[in-house]
């Protein structure tokens, strides 16, 4: 480890501990003003968190945090005053409400793109709203919910003690904080945490690591409404009085506004910017009606330029820009003595692996694949060619299930994926590379090659969560480094991924598609815009994957390569299958020759 | 026995022409720069306020803003000309947008003390308020070329915030009216139709009938579909892809502009009540998808009507919320139609 790195590892420790110690003291220093401050800090930071998780990580926005800090702070609150229910549980209760309100609002919006989201979450904190200000006789309608009107609200009990105050709030608020950041920042490291972050490199890339991105989402989505309930409810019973506002529209804005000031990729930026954000909005509240002359919530203002000033000049946010200036941590070691990952269980080394019978696709009057047959048997290179728009791309998209074919049927291993979608054909064994770059750049290379291990892996929500998955990370950190070393590129796994040029970076594609044990690997086009000696490192890299029993599909324009390579080829013209046969027999096939070439003047 | 539902009828299609311009606008934005622009409703509630101001004899807050925005354009232009190491364009960059804010200050503090005719007053606030368009597009947008879509969204929730936060400096939370454009009224069996009513319904349907006709059979108007369509083939064949967004950005705060002057002699006008406004919009909007104007600009309309009807026969309290339960419906057809997978992929 260098000097550099030891001072970033004693800095960010250094400062961890000072926060702590900040936490550990205010209680008994801080006065009640101070206290009260803390807390509302901390309730925000939580919903802050999700929308770290939900927004920063996924790539999600939600305009309606607040409607799930309602439901859960409603439904704590009515529960236990009016049903009687133990105040602990109906914090649970309130959160599991939240949970499946959000389930079916992300039922219907998260299979659209993402502006529906954040449009229903809007309009869905309307509704709450409404809901909440409308319905008198349970919520108590505008003016509140609470003993302030009649509605007394049980105190939260531990072993007979009533929590009452600031300071004992204190305790539970930043507690919840700290556990759910150390959960969240377990999560992020995990498998799972790495499904969501692939999010990010478009969902056609997660999806062909196996990551189901529908889940993957809605996961997300789930996690943040049950942090914005669990604020809710501890709102509930510190305030022991709720209003309708809690869950309006500003107040959703407002966590908007302090996750983007702390950092929308960083949970410490949640907190921070919680902090940031509600001490501002204190200040601004005393200052801001002396300008205008006249009292109101003019605070906003300052709020939508700080909105737009920040995404404009300081898009990461806070944290992470401080968070650069400070030295780099060291990376995370990899243990290449851990033992491997599991091994695909049944593979046989002959036989049909895919197989292509009569598929057809059109695009309105478009027929881009017509009839389309061939087979890839096991242990083979296949190249797949045509001139520009024969269809290859759309073959390629039918084969892993980006796109639906309208007739015909593939399946592959035995097993017809016709109608599977992408995630599911990977798990199959199918790995692909891409045309167009889906690397994650900020990440280094080990971490993007550790993405391809999804569907290698087994470690679950919880187990990440708890860092109960140690011992297969491990696992799949080594073979995400002996895949760096099969594509040459493993003397330097913690360099960033948009540090490599155009031909190591298709190689570390590669290297991620290879991390899965996959049965076929499809390489789409890996040639193109490489120079001679990238051409000639994949190609040798293609044989070595040969010689290691790797069955590959290979779409191609340079016919070079494919003529190199390839056992068999395939070619394509108008969305027909043109020719088939070895590249010998193709290239003397004479309406092959007219496709590239075009008819011979007669 | 026909007399509620037609009098809900016509008063909700009053609403519904106004929601109908609103989610013309977002489908208009969004088809051609993939912005969502949350702030849409504000700019009924500036341009409605703005003739508030104009017949009380005072200067309207919105100059100020048109007149920072542009000092913030000319800043900005002057900073990239000197990034191209061009100092003496960088002085003319700055200069243009300087004095076309001088020109429009001067022009709007006279026009405040003159007593204009009623329509000029109007046509004058409909004019500053659109001004905000290519500021908006300028000053927000067009400083970030390649910023995800949820990077604007955010961005533009803090235009709503700003101006909402402005509206209430310069106005203060009272309900403002302003007069009809003429009075009177016609008799439709038991529905008395006012004459603001009517002038709505005609400048709506013009809108509409003019915005079909631009974007379905003019060059401009294909030129910005094309750029909808497709951004790099747009550019490719010199479409300017800046010039396109500048001009969706404008014609959907014009948009927003005439809806604010046409409902308010009607309904009043509050600092945040064109949120609510631009938010039914929305509602259209996506019954629409965010891209279909026609099926946009009837869901609107719906969105009017049956936010009448359900306050008559279900709950007045609640008619906000059935409007917005609506979407739920809307976007779970959408949810089920067969889909490939690259086509709900960002």
């Amino acid at each position: 480890m260098s000097a550099a790195m030891r001072a970033g590892v004693w800095l960010r420790g250094g400062l961890f501990v000072a926060f702590i110690a900040l936490l550990i003291a205010l209680p008994f220093t801080a006065g009640a003003f101070e206290l009260r401050l803390a807390n509302v800090i901390g309730m925000h930071a939580l919903v802050a968190l999700g929308l770290v998780l939900l927004t920063g990580y996924a790539g999600l926005a939600s305009l309606g945090q607040a409607a799930f800090v309602g439901s859960g702070a409603y439904t704590a609150a009515i529960l236990a005053s009016s049903y009687g229910l133990n105040p602990w549980l109906s914090i649970l209760a309130g959160m599991a409400l939240s949970v499946v309100l959000a389930w079916l609002i992300g039922l219907v919006t998260l299979r659209l793109k993402g502006h529906f989201l954040a449009l229903a979450t809007l309009a869905w904190g309307l509704v709450i709203t409404g809901v909440l200000r409308n319905w008198m006789s349970v919520t108590g309608g505008n003016t509140g919910f609470g003993s302030a009107t009649g509605n007394r609200i049980p105190p939260l009990t531990i072993f007979g003690h009533e929590l009452s105050g600031d300071r004992d709030y204190f305790i539970l608020v930043w507690g919840c904080v700290l556990l759910a950041l150390w959960l969240l920042t377990n999560l992020m490291r995990s498998r799972t945490g790495r499904a969501i972050l692939s999010l990010r490199s478009g969902s056609v890339a997660a999806a062909s690591f196996g990551v189901d991105v529908q889940r993957m989402k809605m996961l997300a989505f789930l996690l943040a409404a049950l942090l914005a309930s669990l604020s809710g409810g501890l709102h509930t019973y510190r305030e022991l009085f709720i209003v309708p506002g809690l869950a309006g529209i500003n107040a959703s804005i407002d966590y908007l506004i302090m996750t983007v000031i702390g950092g929308l990729s960083s949970l410490w930026g949640a907190v921070a910017g919680a902090g940031i954000f509600i001490l501002l909005k204190e200040q601004l509240q005393q200052v801001m009606p002396r300008f205008v002359g006249r009292s109101g919530n003019y605070e906003i203002i300052a709020f939508g330029f700080i909105l737009i000033l920040v995404l404009q000049y300081a898009r990461r946010g806070l944290v992470p820009m401080l968070d650069s200036l400070l030295p780099p941590l060291p990376p995370r070691p990899i243990r290449p003595q851990a033992p491997p990952l599991p091994e695909r269980a049944t593979r046989a080394t002959q036989g049909t692996l895919l197989e292509l019978s009569h598929v057809t696709r059109s695009f309105g009057g478009l027929t881009a694949v017509n009839d389309l047959s061939f087979t890839v048997e096991r242990g083979e290179i296949v190249g797949l060619i045509g001139p520009n728009g024969a269809g290859k791309t759309t073959a390629f998209n039918l084969v892993t299930g980006v796109l639906d074919i309208d007739s015909g049927a593939i399946s592959f291993a035995g097993v017809p994926i016709t109608r599977l979608p992408p995630h599911r054909i990977a798990r199959l064994g199918l790995a692909r590379t891409f045309q167009h770059l889906n690397l994650n750049p900020g990440m280094s290379l080990i971490e993007n090659v550790a993405l391809g291990a999804y569907s290698r892996t087994r470690a679950g929500l919880l187990a990440g969560m708890l860092g109960l998955d140690r011992a297969e990370e491990d696992s799949t950190r080594a073979e995400a480094l002996r895949n760096l070393h099969r594509v040459g590129l493993g003397d330097d796994p913690f360099a960033r991924a948009d540090s490599l040029p155009l031909g190591k970076a298709r190689l570390l594609e590669v290297a991620r598609a290879l991390i899965a044990d996959p049965e076929l690997l499809l390489l789409d086009e890996p040639a193109a815009g490489l120079r001679r000696h990238e051409k000639e490192e994949l190609k040798a890299l293609i044989l070595r994957l040969k010689a290691d029993g790797v069955t590959v599909l290979l779409v191609e324009h340079d016919m070079d390569v494919v003529m190199d390579l390839a056992d068999r080829v395939v070619v394509m013209n108008h969305g027909n299958k043109l020719a088939e046969g070895s590249p010998a027999e193709v290239r003397r096939h004479p309406g092959v020759i007219e496709a590239y070439l075009g008819r011979e003047v007669a | 026995m026909f007399d509620i539902p037609l009098i809900l009828f016509f008063e909700g299609l009053t609403n519904g022409a106004i929601y109908a311009l609103m989610a013309l606008g977002i489908v208009v934005l969004y088809s051609v720069t993939g912005v969502i622009n949350v702030a849409q409703g504000e700019f009924v509630m500036l341009s409605a306020l703005t003739v508030a101001s104009f017949r009380e004899g005072s200067v309207p807050g919105t100059v100020y803003i048109v007149v920072a925005g542009l000092v913030l354009w000319a800043f900005y232009d002057a900073i990239s000309r000197l990034r191209e190491r061009r100092p003496g364009r960088a002085l003319l960059a700055a200069v243009v947008p300087l004095a076309v804010a001088a020109a429009i200050y001067l022009i709007v503090v006279a026009a405040s003390r003159a007593e204009l005719p009623y329509l000029a007053q109007i046509l004058l606030a409909v004019l500053l308020t659109t001004a905000l368009g290519p500021i908006a597009y300028r000053v927000i947008i067009q400083p970030l070329p390649r910023a995800s879509a949820l990077v604007f969204l955010i961005m533009t929730i803090g235009l709503h915030l700003a101006l909402t936060g402005l509206g209430l400096a310069f106005w203060g939370p009272q309900p403002y009216t302003i007069p009809p454009f003429q009075g009177g009224s016609v008799r439709f069996g038991a529905v008395f139709l006012e004459g603001q009513d009517l002038w709505l319904f005609g400048i709506s349907a013009a809108l509409l009938l003019g915005l079909w006709f631009f974007f379905g059979r003019t060059l401009p108007g294909k030129a910005l579909r094309a750029a909808a369509v497709n951004r790099l083939g747009a550019r490719l064949s010199g479409i300017s892809v800046v010039r396109a967004g500048s001009v969706a950005f404008t014609l959907s705060v014009f948009l927003s502009a005439v809806a604010g002057v046409l409902i308010t002699p009607i309904t009043k006008m509050v600092y945040d009540f064109g949120f609510l406004l631009g938010l039914k919009g929305f509602v259209g909007a996506i019954i629409g998808g965010l891209t279909n104007p026609a099926i946009a600009v009837l869901g609107a309309v719906f969105v009017g009507i049956a936010e009448q009807f359900s306050a008559f026969y279900i709950s007045s309290a609640y008619k906000d919320v059935l409007v917005f339960l609506l979407i739920i419906p809307v976007l779970l057809v959408r949810s089920l139609q067969h889909l490939d997978f690259e086509e709900h992929v960002e």
